[in-house]
């Protein structure tokens, strides 16, 4: 259902990226998202970085339009969302790596904090690391990935997994970030018989399962996912090749 | 016995129940698994002549009893649209639901439609939120009659046409459906409504008016189901809210031969149908009814 909210905090998480905290009852879980509502602008899905009791949040990378319209928000300011909507993470397992690349790390934070599990946090370079030390003070082992080497680990979220993998055996995988570093991901948790789910993105619209311009293959991202286990994403064969645009046409990623 | 098999003039429906056009059928892949999760027929997204992105978001939101939307037809194109119908076609009924602004275009994107392999059109004469399209051709009695009639003279497969609420002459324009002769009415699309934000004081949609959907529209769609019974000979298939059985059979005793779900399928899930399917049959038993057409239109008795 839909809720007007009052931003109750704002956080710089880096240059480009802001958290806005407000207070909202519904009972929420991770890897749920919601509908975001920019009058005169646009409407755009977000998930929940942040689920302390009452307390939510959304983080907004600062790539267009609507993105720069919510980083001019105050705190003070009304919010019109929707949701929340989605599947979430399976959490009945604290036996998995979180794994969560650029503002991708803000989907799975929620998970980490409710389970206290193993995160890799991976972005291009030094300043485009996200929520740390939220990750440190619920888990005992956060490891950063740079493409730059400007921190920690010099390579990917996939070639820092493996590394990860080798030396403990986790239950799964859980991950949202870029649909390249996803795609990898399920690659590698193939080849190396592990269980992963994964947050997708796609172009949405209703949010809640019944327009249908989200689909991959005849699942609903936004109904049926936007978190796919990897029996599921074995069956998209859109998953890493194309996705649709606002008419519905299929376009290919390369 | 008891037989859920329906007929709406001369196409058989194994299940009485269909997708609604705007719902889960804007791909081929997406048509094939709402066939499998028990509908009779699946209506496609409706589709223009050219691709279109609809209107801007925020295109829909949730309301007490339901939906209101203003999608504003996003659809592939015709030409594109070939190639989801190709994948969706050989595993059930495909009823092909196209929009225009006159009677050439829909004459056009109906023959398109029949060579795809659709079993019926269903003429979109009722979107409430496309400026020139649906409803604002839909309320016309000459130009339906006109539209209805170009498509009747150039495919062979049945025509359907779909019908808005949102007019005091809905009888008239089902008799000019009948009178050109098309093949059936599909009643009703949705009610023409509008959200506010009290907070934002402004309308909530980019188009700022949409359409109410969902189980608060459903005694009007019943009355209008009934009001057409009255005066039309051509079968009517009935949508607008149904959630359950219960609601489908009024439907159905209001005189539909056979109906659609829209929003229930994003409320319930793709199971609704497989639902509404196994508790028709259990009230049909009990109540002694042996087939669909048996309950066609028995409350004007």
């Amino acid at each position: 259902m839909s809720d007007v909210v009052r931003i109750k905090k704002i956080i710089d998480e880096a240059y480009d990226t802001k958290t806005f905290v407000f207070d909202w009852d519904a009972e929420t879980k991770p890897g749920q998202f919601l509908m975001i509502w920019i009058p005169g602008v646009d409407e755009i899905p977000m998930s929940i970085s942040g689920m302390r009791g009452r307390e939510k949040s959304i983080t907004v990378k600062n790539i267009g339009e609507a993105t720069d319209a919510i980083h001019g928000l105050r705190e003070g300011d009304p919010v019109r969302i929707r949701g929340p909507y989605g599947n979430g993470f399976d959490t009945s397992s604290s036996n998995i790596l979180v794994i969560g690349g650029g503002v991708g790390t803000a989907a799975v934070m929620p998970l980490t904090e409710t389970l206290g599990c193993d995160m890799i946090i991976a972005a291009r370079s030094d300043r485009d690391v996200i929520m740390e030390e939220r990750a440190k003070a619920c888990s005992g082992n956060v490891m950063i990935a740079t493409d730059d080497g400007s921190r920690g680990f010099h390579g990917n979220a996939v070639q820092l997994m493996r590394e990860a993998v080798a030396s403990k055996r986790y239950d799964r995988i859980a991950a949202c970030g870029p649909e390249v570093m996803l795609f990898f991901t399920y690659k590698a948790c193939e080849e190396l018989d592990l269980e992963c789910e994964l947050s997708l993105e796609r172009y949405m619209k209703c949010g809640a399962g019944v327009c249908g311009c989200c689909v991959m293959d005849d699942s609903r991202v936004c109904k049926d996912g936007p978190v796919f286990n990897k029996g599921q994403i074995a069956q998209l064969t859109e998953f890493g090749q194309s996705k649709r645009d606002a008419c519905g046409r299929l376009v290919k990623f390369r | 016995m008891v037989n859920l098999k329906t007929a709406v003039g001369d196409l058989t429906l194994d299940k009485p129940g269909m997708v609604a056009s705007g719902i889960m059928d804007e791909t081929g892949a997406s048509m094939v698994r709402m066939l499998e999760c028990g509908a009779g027929a699946v209506v496609s997204k409706s589709v223009g002549l050219e691709p279109h992105e609809g209107h801007a978001n925020p295109c829909f939101t949730e309301v007490r009893g339901g939906y209101v939307n203003a999608m504003g037809l996003p659809n592939p194109g015709i030409e594109l649209f070939r190639e989801e119908m190709a994948e969706a076609v050989p595993h059930g009924n495909i009823v092909g639901s196209i929009y225009g602004a006159g009677p050439d275009d829909f004459r056009s994107l109906a023959i398109s439609m029949e060579e795809y392999g659709a079993c019926a059109v269903e003429l979109n004469l009722s979107c409430p939120h496309a400026k020139g399209y649906g409803m604002e051709v839909g309320t016309d009695p000459d130009m339906v009659k006109r539209i209805v009639m170009a498509v009747k003279s150039s495919v062979d497969i049945p025509v359907w046409a779909k019908l808005t609420p949102n007019t005091h002459i809905l009888p008239t324009i089902g008799m000019a459906v009948q009178d050109a002769g098309g093949d059936a009415v599909v009643a009703i699309n949705t009610l023409k409504a509008m959200v506010i934000s009290p907070e934002f004081a402004r309308p909530v949609l980019s188009n700022k008016f949409g359409g109410l959907s969902g189980p608060a529209v459903k005694p009007v769609g019943v009355r209008a189901v009934y009001d057409l019974s009255t005066v039309l000979d051509i079968p009517i298939i009935g949508v607008g809210g149904i959630m359950d059985w219960r609601d489908a059979v009024e439907y159905i005793m209001a005189g539909a031969s056979a109906f659609q779900v829209g929003s229930g399928i994003g409320i319930d899930g793709p199971s609704i149908f497989e639902e509404i399917n196994r508790d028709m049959e259990c009230f049909m038993k009990e109540y002694g009814y042996k087939s669909i057409e048996s309950m066609v239109g028995i409350a004007h008795e």
